[in-house]
């Protein structure tokens, strides 16, 4: 709030005022626009009020919380299994993905660490969990903007990687795969071969994608130099992932952390763009989606023989203590911070989730932008609703 | 002069019942196998899927099924709407329409009617849709239609004038503004002194073949010029507040629209009706058999067919202009490669 | 705005063209639901089953389920000594043991932590209901669904024990 200035704010009291006949105008300047929690350009159920003179913004303020499910107050009653089933679904494109941090922040406490085969194996489902939920960006990115086949092609190739996921896991969105100390069980027969051919299926949809959409002039006029984001700026922010690395900034957690996972053991290389613009995010996460199958690719050569689980007692007691553990996830950087009282569920869990802090950004980013580049500036920030409100 | 098959012997009723019938016929069988062909099957294959595949043999009764479905909806208007405006936008839309087809020549002698000036009359009905488009985003009392209606008027007015530039390239080659007359001058003419072709404008003016598709793809606010509809920003734009009979006659006018359209960009540009004149050996519009009565209009329907097929082709291809880009485009790019166009033509005009 | 080269716009054209032709001749990435149905994999998790013999009613699963969707009653029962001449010794008989699969989340603890392998996963995934309370699978019906349980997969190559708990 102390973003705004005087005259806004009281213009943003009286609008809340008015918050059930939103389009009445209380101010004789502008029109009050609500990009309301229904609409087909907003992932989920985001309401950004927006202040338009003729097409451009004067002011906009996202409202979140109509997604908000309580995630923190569900996970004090709940044991570490029962947290992991529910913690899935808050960013639900790429669900292995929120498991791991909680895993290895849980593993954290207990000191316990999952054998090498399992951290491979972690380390291949979280590529695929970014794969499946970056394709659909670059899908979802079409529609936004008009194309209206790119979304298909990425549903089309996605199918694939969820194929592949459920054939491990049982589940195509909520795989529940992590245990403390490793995961549930092992990997099927045919499980190596088949993600290989997927991953050139991959590739070839990134290819497809690079001509239909991002070498289309139409596309590069419509996100190039539009919703340019600085380098300090996108820091002040607190922004993460790839929208980070859209602005130049050399920052991946993948490489930076040392956490129990198998990426340092593979070759790969942390991809900016120094414009910080709407393609750039966009191009910096096509090239993401390519560099995760080279990953995959290599992941699958070195798998190591051994145990998936390692020695943990049946019923597992967290021993007390605090742990934050964050990974460099699809969305951005998402982090929890676990207390535990040494019980078999953990007192509280603090989760830190992408999507929240890279919204925070919308007030600053979308003054004086046209009603149009709001929606390729919203595709392109790319949230997930569960993530952002959880 | 009469239509041959109407012969003079039919009753005045007759004929007209006959004209209302075909008119009907030559604006809805185009928009139903646009629908079918194009909106149905190529964007479903396009995007690796079979389409509505379960409403008749591969799909084929589905326009018929949706037709049921929205007329069977509850008649709904906003509270704050405008209830005449309203209700009179769509019809406006339609009717813009009907009166566009009834310059289109069908065959030797099957056509509604024979204006001498027939350019000069299509370009100026084309744009009764605008008024219709502008009155149903202002009358909806709803902000997103708004913004859609004005978007559209902004780009449809913007988009009149390169297509009326371009057609006047293709009206100095043919010497006449009837459009009858310049199938005739496509047909019975040469290229260069060959006339194994004909002389079809499309070879002749591709440039301002390629300048009126485009214009022609921003009057039917098709993607990449669909800012007024803008799906994912504003939910349909003008048409946000439609829905049931209102509705389906929006969707129906959109698709018939773009076949009238298509058909009189293969009048202008492909030779229309007829095939070049050299193959059967005639040499003016009196030597044509009757039976071209019969093939000229399903001549004139393929070559529809193939037009529409590259508009629907672009329109799932691309992603869409914003609205200052759209206007930059026009008035920067097309008006003045079209005016250089005219210039062209008419020093090649001249000097040929 | 430049006037656009045109190549960029031109390949994108290609690309749906191509698939267009693709789709035409061999076919869509699509099937048709009704009339086809695709297989889940083995470890899909499409139900539960019950396999009723196993069931000591410990409640483990009721109490590790996130939702509380598993509902259990049982009483004990005197049953006939193992060795003639013993002591009658007392088992849990399972009177009631429903699932309700309006709540279930599919997670899979209820499966996991039974320490007698008397749940199983099944890819069946065909039993919607118009009525809600019809989702509720009593012991029978639960029962029922053993007979589409598959064989467990093998496991890939480097895996420490052969065939899963």
């Amino acid at each position: 709030m102390s973003l705004l200035g005087d005259r806004q704010q009281l213009a943003y009291i009286a609008s809340q005022a008015a918050d059930a006949r939103v389009n009445v105008e209380l101010e004789t300047e502008g029109m009050t626009l609500n990009i309301g929690p229904q609409h087909p350009a907003t992932h989920g159920t985001l309401r950004i009020i927006a202040r338009l003179d003729g097409e451009q913004v004067i002011w906009a303020e996202p409202s979140a919380g109509y997604m908000h499910r309580g995630y923190e107050k569900l996970t004090e009653v709940r044991t570490y299994p029962q947290v992991t089933a529910l913690v899935n679904r808050i960013d639900w494109l790429g669900s292995f993905a929120n498991e791991v941090p909680f895993i290895l922040a849980a593993e954290k406490l207990m000191g316990v660490e999952a054998p090498s085969r399992a951290q491979h194996i972690r380390t291949i489902l979280f590529e695929l969990s970014r794969i499946a939920n970056v394709s659909l960006f670059l899908g979802d990115l079409g529609v936004q903007l008009g194309a209206v086949t790119p979304v298909f092609f990425a549903f089309r190739d996605r199918e694939y990687v969820l194929n592949l996921i459920e054939a491990a896991t049982g589940g195509r969105f909520h795989p529940n795969f992590d245990r403390i100390g490793g995961l549930k069980e092992d990997l099927p027969a045919g499980f190596i071969d088949e993600t290989r051919n997927v991953m050139k299926k991959l590739r070839t949809f990134c290819d497809q994608i690079e001509d239909l959409l991002f070498g289309n002039e139409i596309f590069q006029s419509r996100t190039r130099g539009i919703g340019v984001i600085p380098k300090d700026v996108a820091l002040q922010y607190g922004m993460s992932g790839a929208n980070l690395r859209a602005s130049g900034v050399d920052w991946d957690l993948r490489r930076d952390q040392s956490l129990p996972m198998a990426w340092n053991k593979v070759d790969w290389k942390v991809i900016t763009h120094p414009d910080g613009d709407s393609f750039a995010r966009c191009w910096v996460r096509l090239q993401e989606v390519r560099e995760s199958t080279r990953i995959v690719d290599q992941l699958l050569d070195t798998i190591p023989a051994g145990p998936v689980m390692a020695k943990v007692p049946k019923i597992i007691k967290v021993p007390e203590g605090e742990a934050w553990v964050s990974t460099e996830n699809p969305l951005g950087e998402m982090g929890y911070y676990v207390v535990s009282q040494g019980d078999m569920g953990p007192f509280r869990v603090k989760i830190r989730s992408a999507s929240f802090n890279n919204i925070s950004i919308v007030p600053w980013l979308l003054k004086g932008v046209y009603v149009p580049d709001i929606i390729t500036i919203l595709a392109s920030l790319y949230f997930i609703l569960g993530d952002i409100d959880r | 002069m009469n239509a041959a098959v109407l012969s003079a012997d039919l009753a005045y009723w007759a004929q007209s019942l006959l004209r209302v019938l075909g008119g009907l016929v030559a604006v809805l069988l185009p928009a139903g196998t646009i629908v079918y062909l194009f909106l149905f099957k190529m964007m479903s294959f396009m995007q690796s899927r079979l389409g509505p595949m379960e409403a008749g043999p591969y799909g084929s009764m589905q326009l018929f099924a949706e037709v049921g479905k929205w007329l069977q909806k509850e008649d709904i208007y906003p509270a704050r709407a405008d209830k005449f405006l309203f209700k009179i936008a769509p019809l406006i839309v339609l009717a813009s329409t009907f009166l566009l087809v009834a310059v289109v020549p069908f065959g030797p002698d099957a056509w509604f009617t024979d204006f001498e000036a027939g350019v000069f009359y299509m370009l100026a009905v084309s744009s009764v849709s605008v008024l219709g488009i502008l009155i149903a985003g202002w009358s909806s009392a709803n902000k997103y239609s708004l913004l859609g209606g004005l978007r559209a008027a902004g780009q449809l007015i913007a988009y009149e004038l390169p297509m009326v530039l371009a057609v006047v390239g293709v009206v100095i080659q043919a010497g006449t503004m009837n459009m009858q007359g310049i199938v005739v001058a496509q047909n019975a003419g040469s290229m260069f002194g060959w006339d194994g072709l004909g002389n079809p404008y499309v070879l002749t003016q591709f440039v301002g073949f390629v300048i009126f598709m485009i214009a022609v793809q921003a009057e039917l606010t098709q993607t990449p010029f669909d800012m007024p509809i803008a799906e994912s920003e504003l939910v349909s734009g003008y048409m946000t507040e439609y829905s049931g009979f209102r509705f389906l006659i929006f969707f129906i006018g959109e698709f018939a629209t773009a076949g009238v359209f298509s058909m009189i960009a293969s009048v202008l540009f492909l030779g229309g009706w007829a095939v070049p004149f050299s193959w059967f050996g005639w040499t003016n519009l009196n030597d044509i058999d009757n039976w071209m009565n019969v093939a000229g209009p399903l001549i004139l329907f393929t070559k529809m067919v193939v037009l529409s097929f590259i508009i629907m082709w672009v329109r799932f291809s691309f992603p869409r202009f914003r609205e200052d880009q759209l206007q930059r485009f026009a008035w920067k790019v097309l008006i003045p490669v079209s005016l250089v166009n005219i210039m062209l033509t008419a020093i090649f005009k001249v000097a040929f | 705005m430049a006037k656009p080269k045109v190549p960029g716009l031109f390949k994108g054209l290609g690309v749906t063209f191509g698939t267009l032709m693709r789709t035409a001749t061999e076919g869509s990435n699509t099937i048709q639901y009704p009339h086809e149905k695709e297989t889940p994999p083995v470890r899909a998790r499409g139900v539960i089953a019950l396999h009723e013999g196993n069931c000591t009613s410990c409640m483990l699963c009721a109490r590790s389920c996130p939702d509380w969707c598993i509902y259990i009653e049982g009483h004990k029962e005197l049953a006939p000594p193992r060795r003639a001449g013993g002591s009658p010794r007392k088992v849990n008989k399972l009177d009631r043991f429903d699932i309700d699969y309006a709540l279930c989340m599919y997670c899979g603890i209820c499966v996991e932590v039974c320490p007698f392998d008397a749940l199983f996963w099944s890819p069946e995934y065909e039993y919607s209901e118009p009525r809600i309370a019809d989702l509720l699978h009593d012991k029978s019906k639960l029962g029922e669904w053993m007979e589409t349980v598959p064989e467990a997969p093998e496991l890939e190559a480097g895996a420490d024990k052969k065939g899963k708990k």
